[in-house]
């Protein structure tokens, strides 16, 4: 019986296929299910000068304090529960992430339908008045060819198209050919993401067979198919430590050891020694580690 | 039954920003717009549709931070940005900056290019003040929140949207900005902001001191109301039986 093809890959089988220079997304959504084991992986490559599209969280402040970033789009930077993300912040502080594209939340989400229904952009209010349109001079308005009501032919935000090379996304279920289910109370963005670019990665908590994808779980949440989908990698616990609900939560101790860390230089090398200076594995022992320390 | 606190009025002044809403999302972010959202829904306007500021439509009206009771609908990220564009949204956001015209901002301080200091971001800011009724809650009300023009223009006031022309002004409404001092809206002449009530216990001076910028009063101005017996019953029993609103606003 003829089969669609396996798409398994490792993790670093799906960055030998990134390249300096190249736009790449990443789902989830602030410090929720993000692919952090890709992002991790990155962080060990020699790739630069990349262009970053995300929500962002950890992920984006991991990638600019290790200098990963020529140019940054984004609505805002947070992990929640400590609102501001420091890496982040200490780049924006110091001038290191050349080019900022800071738009409106929604205006993300135009942009990328727009990159996934292969349109140059999208009509929207967003923006409007706002310094949005003040700090990205790219960005031009276009007059609606309809009159409205009042006889008015309304000037509109163009949300140009979010177009990317690579979209980097995790979720709780996949199986081997690129099917992926979300598990939690939110699909965010991931299935746009992956439309809106020539090849997307997903990394998941677990590979299952695809008749398992919807056993006990409705047929609704598989997000991704499989024609979406350029590689499939398993990454257990791979959103650490974002949230991958029902899998796990955010791990808010960790990440406050994170956010502290990332205050002083000295206790930031003695993390990034810690946790990221080997490979995914080492990590995950790492991080098992610290939770130990911390229940003594 | 102990006097209301400060922390109480503010709450009443939050849930009266709601209470001519109708059949709408009500949005807050953060602790006091919550307290206040959900007074309002189970007092002046039950029709109010309240969330659990992640993904589910609440069907009752827990206490802050306890887990959803009955679920009436799903509201993730994207359906978010459908209804604001939708308008059926009355968002209220914080600022970290508030100016003059009514613009706010929670981008950055400083130099946008090279920041003084980097905040959250525009987040939904720019889409929100031009689609759907939008309100602020600033919980410690100083000169350098009120300030006489913001760093960055995120939250976008009548002015502004005005000069934008007929799609920004369409459905663009900012209704109230709450304090810890006192209720403003941006309705002063030249769409400025203006004093509409002080909290018991401040004065117009007071708030006056408390700006960077000259607030328009127009004639008296009257206090804040009282949350009443019931409210607080609501509000110290069911709805913040921690006291949350008090780490917020501690009494002056």
């Amino acid at each position: 019986m003829s089969r669609p093809r396996d798409k398994q890959m490792t993790i670093d089988q799906v960055v030998a296929e990134l390249r300096d220079g190249m736009t790449i997304g990443i789902g989830g959504w602030g410090p929720r299910r993000k692919p952090m084991a890709l992002v991790r992986a990155i962080l060990r490559s020699d790739l630069k000068d990349l262009t970053i599209v995300s929500w962002g969280g950890a992920d984006v402040g991991l990638l600019a304090e290790a200098g990963k970033i020529r140019r940054l789009v984004y609505a805002f930077v947070s992990l929640d529960s400590i609102p501001l993300e420091p890496l982040f912040a200490k780049a924006r502080q110091a001038g290191t992430i050349p080019e900022v594209c800071e738009w409106d939340e929604g205006m993300f989400a135009t942009g990328l339908r727009a990159a996934a229904q292969r349109l140059p952009f999208l009509p929207m209010r967003a923006g409007l008045g706002s310094d949005v349109l003040v700090h990205n001079e790219d960005l031009a308005l276009v007059t609606s060819p309809y009159a409205d009501a009042r006889g008015d032919h309304e000037q509109l935000v163009a949300v140009p198209a979010l177009r990317l090379d690579v979209a980097l996304v995790h979720l709780n279920r996949a199986d081997v050919h690129g099917n992926a289910t979300y598990l939690g109370p939110d699909p965010y963005f991931d299935d746009l993401f992956c439309m809106a670019a020539d090849r997307a990665y997903v990394s998941c908590e677990q590979i299952i067979d695809t008749a398992g994808l919807t056993v006990e779980t409705p047929v609704q949440r598989v997000l991704l198919n499989r024609m979406m989908v350029a590689g499939v990698v398993e990454t257990p616990n791979g959103a650490h430590f974002t949230t991958c609900t029902p899998d796990y939560e955010r791990d808010e101790r960790f990440q406050r050891h994170y956010a502290q860390a990332a205050g002083d230089d000295d206790a930031w090398a003695a993390f990034r020694e810690r946790f990221l200076s080997g490979d995914e594995e080492s990590y995950q022992a790492a991080v098992r580690a610290f939770h130990d320390e911390e229940e003594k | 039954m102990s006097d209301p606190t400060r922390a109480e009025v503010c709450a009443a002044a939050v849930a009266d920003a709601f209470a001519d809403d109708g059949e709408i999302f009500g949005s807050p972010m953060g602790i006091m717009p919550m307290l206040g959202v959900r007074l309002c829904r189970l007092t002046s306007n039950p029709d109010l549709v309240l969330s659990d500021g992640e993904a589910l439509f609440l069907g009752g009206v827990p206490p802050l931070f306890a887990n959803a009771d009955v679920v009436e609908g799903w509201i993730p990220f994207r359906r978010v940005f459908d209804v604001v564009a939708y308008g059926k949204r009355h968002v209220m956001m914080g600022a970290t900056q508030i100016d003059r015209h009514g613009n706010q901002n929670i981008s950055a301080i400083g130099d946008f290019d090279r920041p003084a200091r980097q905040l959250l971001g525009s987040r939904g800011a720019p889409g929100n003040t031009v689609n759907n009724r939008t309100s602020y809650w600033v919980p410690r009300h100083s000169p350098r929140v009120f300030i006489e023009q913001v760093d960055v223009v995120t939250g976008v006031g009548p002015k502004r949207a005005k000069q934008a022309g007929p799609a920004a002004t369409k459905f663009h409404d900012i209704h109230r900005i709450v304090t810890n001092l006192c209720v403003l809206d941006v309705k002063g002449p030249d769409d400025t902001v203006r004093l509409l009530s002080v909290h018991p216990g401040v004065t117009v001076d007071d708030v006056g001191e408390a700006s960077g910028f000259d607030i328009h009063v127009a004639g008296d101005v009257p206090e804040t109301r009282l949350p009443s017996p019931g409210e607080l019953m609501l509000i110290r029993e069911v709805l913040d039986p921690k006291g949350l609103r008090h780490r917020e606003v501690p009494e002056p």
